[in-house]
């Protein structure tokens, strides 16, 4: 009967390790996971630059552009053209002069794919600087090397 | 002291088995959205429609300008600064803009000097931003020491 008894405490093993293994791991995500990912776009890969460094405080009232290889706009989730653009960007400024700012307030973020070509984002700077919009930002990555 | 025994036993064996099963669930839940972030920063660029402001009469200089040319593909052929011929060598581009400046002391605010950019409309975005990077300022060590804040492009080339 002792020895019986015995067989049980080995199958149990001992989990303390595993478990503090398993909450570091966890901690670890946690603290690296990054819920501000609407900014990205998959379609857009960024050119880099070693003289950009992130902003201390983030821009006020963004209308952010993703602008992909074909040239294709993307605007809080809906493609663009170049001609189109214009309707989205009325949408945009709607809801800044609702909160009561100006159009000069509005900071428009252009994101370009680095292999798209640069008439494509003039197109885009064009059809804003119509709307008034006069505060460009290009959005580069940083590169430390 | 049968039943002594037996409690004794299953109270200092908790059962870990909900737990862990948790644990696990949220290990990967984490494990599946991480995604290691990129940092980001922006060149700004103020550029109001032409014509309607005052920012056009810069009573001190002309802006410079740059043209950038490229091939079929997209590809640089040729950067012209002032009309001075430079190649493709961004380091070239910097130094001429050095020397044009006069000074290598940055220049805050609106007065600094301005550059205009003028691109063929195929060329790759990835070498117009080499080319602000290039006129916009140098890393010095960690430092970074700006040359021209001030950009604009020209009119797109069709």
């Amino acid at each position: 009967m002792k020895v019986k008894s015995k067989k049980v405490d080995l199958a149990e093993g001992d989990l303390t390790p595993m478990i503090d293994m398993v909450f570091q791991l966890i901690a670890f995500f946690m603290v690296l996971i990054n819920f501000a990912q609407t900014e990205s776009n998959d379609r857009v890969k960024l050119p880099s630059s070693q003289l950009v460094k992130p902003p201390e405080v983030p821009l006020e009232f963004p209308i952010i552009l993703h602008v992909a290889q074909d040239g294709e706009i993307i605007l809080g989730g809906d493609d663009y053209t170049a001609e189109t653009l214009r309707v989205g960007l009325q949408k945009e400024l709607a809801v800044i002069k609702a909160e009561g700012k100006t159009v000069e307030d509005a900071n428009v973020v252009i994101r370009a794919h680095k292999d798209t070509s640069a008439g494509d984002v003039q197109e885009v700077i064009r059809v804003a600087q119509e709307q008034q919009l006069e505060n460009f930002a290009l959005r580069v990555k940083e590169d430390n090397s | 002291m049968k039943i002594r025994n037996r409690g004794d036993a299953e109270k200092s064996g908790l059962n870990m088995t909900s737990m862990i099963d948790v644990v696990f669930l949220l290990l990967i839940f984490f494990v599946m959205t991480f995604k290691i972030v990129e940092l980001e920063g922006d060149f700004s660029v103020r550029m109001p429609l032409a014509g309607s402001d005052s920012m056009t009469m810069d009573p001190t200089d002309l802006p410079l300008k740059l043209r950038l040319q490229a091939d079929e593909n997209g590809k640089l052929t040729t950067m012209s600064l002032n009309e001075i011929n430079l190649g493709t060598d961004f380091d070239q581009l910097r130094a001429n803009v050095v020397e044009l400046i006069g000074t290598t002391a940055p220049v805050e605010g609106e007065d600094g000097p301005e550059i205009e950019i003028d691109t063929d409309y195929n060329l790759r975005y990835e070498y117009v931003i080499r080319s602000i990077t290039a006129v916009s300022g140098y890393k010095q060590g960690k430092e970074v020491v700006k040359l021209i804040e001030k950009i604009k492009f020209a009119k797109p080339r069709r």
